[in-house]
């Protein structure tokens, strides 16, 4: 009985020391050490958030570049093709613009060696009727350098008058 | 849940060896009474007894006794002095100023040096003694452990502020853990939202508990958490939160326990009432009991070599004694735990807010979250 019988004395200095405890180290241990602890949980965890939304920015940035380079290269591959044809077009026409000269310096080759001809052709006629004027004269003059010969040759002529 | 059962059943277990091995010594002292008789017999009920309950001075060993104050009121007013004036040179008892000592009780003394009888209404005789206020043991290692805890938790306290955002260190690295998990384990899930308000009242609790507990278990300490009048005033401290912060959802459990037919109510709210009373009862009994147990074991099992006189016993009650010592090193701690689990979760069944109350009185489609 003696064991369970709660004596007066240590129930009174219990209940005085233990408010006292609780008072003092609500105050003076307890409170500081939350206030630490939560601090520092705060701010490791704004940190984690802080490291987080930085990944999230990098990867942001980083899909921006991914982006930007990905534009850049399509506006590269564009340029290029269109130089390329560019170029094509440009050898295209200038083949073209040869061809075309060519044949038209062909064709006017071709004309001028035509009127070369004809001149050419012309004045071989007029030599070769001049030629033949002189030669006629010449033998006309070795013909008919006795009087016979010419009286012969008129009475030819006048015989074909004759005949018409 | 599993875990308190298991505590539970522990202490059933524990307690069912104590008595066994009290009734044993009891039987084996009977036995060895006789042969031991004229060398002055060996007690060991009386033994323990002494040794778990309090005292006016305290031995640390033989010979080396601190005598505490004696602080007495009662019809001869305040009367405050050393307990040393209880012994005379041969550190025999004496009376002293009008009171007497008889086993570590102070009463009013006759003339003859004896306690004075009273006979109190129901005709029983007892000591008539005035009111005890005495630095005892037992309040003399109450204000050791509350320097001891002040200076700790003052020290760490002050590493916060000198370190602040920084990791702990030293003494305060092995506190922190016990800290943070008080509050994330104990007071966050058994309290609910408002659980802030309480975490200092539950780390006072814990860490005194254990720290006494620990202290009871040091050589020539002693058995402050395994007096009842300690446990009793931590359970009325317990219980006088719970009432201070209960909601009116607590009361409405109380007095209309929901999913109960109108007609049970008579029945169930003294239920419910005497309730509220046995939760901080089995707090104060199971403090007590359990540390009280550890204590009476180990003495047990140190008696066994003086009742024995055998010198083979002695290995054997040293090795049990030292098992058992280790197992209330755990103990000192579970218990601490326990005490303040069981009050956060008392707490949390103060201050829970029910979302059904619109249902209650009507069961059926009552969802009870107990």
């Amino acid at each position: 009985m003696e064991l369970v019988t709660p004596g007066i004395g240590l129930i009174f200095w219990q209940t005085v020391t233990f408010i006292i405890v609780l008072f003092l180290l609500s105050k003076f241990a307890w409170k500081p050490i939350m206030a630490s602890l939560r601090q520092r949980e705060d701010s490791i965890e704004s940190a984690l958030r802080m490291a987080d939304q930085a990944k999230l920015e990098m990867q942001a940035l980083k899909a921006d570049n991914e982006k930007l380079l990905q534009e850049a290269r399509i506006e590269r591959d564009r340029i290029l093709r269109e130089a390329s044809e560019a170029g094509t077009a440009i050898i295209e026409q200038a083949k073209a613009r040869a061809n075309e000269e060519g044949t038209r310096m062909v064709a006017n080759a071709r004309q001028a060696i035509e009127n070369e001809k004809k001149a050419a052709l012309t004045e071989v006629k007029n030599t070769a009727a001049t030629l033949s004027i002189e030669i006629a004269e010449r033998i006309l003059k070795h013909e008919l350098a006795n009087p016979q010969a010419q009286q012969a040759l008129v009475n030819a002529y006048i015989k074909e008058v004759n005949l018409n | 849940m599993m875990f308190l059962l298991l505590i539970f059943e522990f202490n059933k277990l524990l307690m069912k060896k104590l008595f066994t091995l009290i009734f044993s010594l009891f039987a084996i002292s009977g036995f060895a009474a006789e042969p031991a008789a004229e060398g002055g017999k060996f007690d060991p009920g009386q033994m323990i007894t002494h040794h778990i309950g309090d005292e006016h001075s305290w031995e640390f060993a033989h010979g080396a006794t601190l005598h505490l104050p004696v602080i007495l009121y009662g019809k001869n007013g305040l009367d405050i002095f050393s307990s040393k004036n209880f012994y005379d040179e041969h550190g025999n008892l004496k009376p002293y100023n009008g009171y007497v000592k008889e086993h570590s009780h102070i009463y009013y003394a006759n003339e003859a040096g004896e306690p004075v009888v009273e006979t109190n209404a129901e005709g029983k005789e007892h000591h008539a003694g005035p009111l005890d206020f005495s630095i005892t043991k037992n309040v003399a290692s109450l204000f050791l452990s509350v320097a001891l805890l002040l200076i700790i938790f003052f020290t760490i306290a002050g590493r916060y502020k000198a370190n602040a955002g920084k990791a702990p260190k030293g003494i305060q690295s092995f506190f922190e853990p016990i800290i943070i998990f008080i509050r994330d384990e104990v007071a966050k899930p058994n309290i609910g939202p408002k659980y802030e308000r309480y975490v200092p009242y539950l780390l006072t609790i814990f860490f005194f508990i254990w720290f006494n507990n620990m202290l009871g278990l040091m050589p020539g300490g002693a058995n402050l958490t395994g007096n009842i009048a300690v446990t009793l005033v931590l359970a009325v401290f317990t219980l006088l939160v719970t009432l201070f912060s209960s909601n009116k959802a607590y009361w409405a459990h109380i007095f209309k326990t929901p999913g109960v037919p109108v007609a049970l109510l008579p029945i169930m709210i003294p239920i419910e009432l005497v309730g509220i009373l046995t939760k901080p009862f089995s707090l104060m009994v199971r403090l007590f009991a359990n540390i009280t147990a550890g204590h009476i074991i180990i003495l047990s099992l140190f008696s066994l070599i003086f009742i024995f006189e055998n010198i083979a016993i002695g290995p054997v009650s040293v090795a049990f004694a030292i098992f058992m010592n280790f197992l209330e090193l755990f103990v000192a701690l579970l218990q601490a735990y326990v005490f303040t689990l069981l009050t956060a979760m008392y707490f949390g069944g103060a201050t829970e807010e029910h979302d059904h109350v619109e249902d209650m009185g009507f069961g059926g489609n009552v969802k009870d979250h107990h």
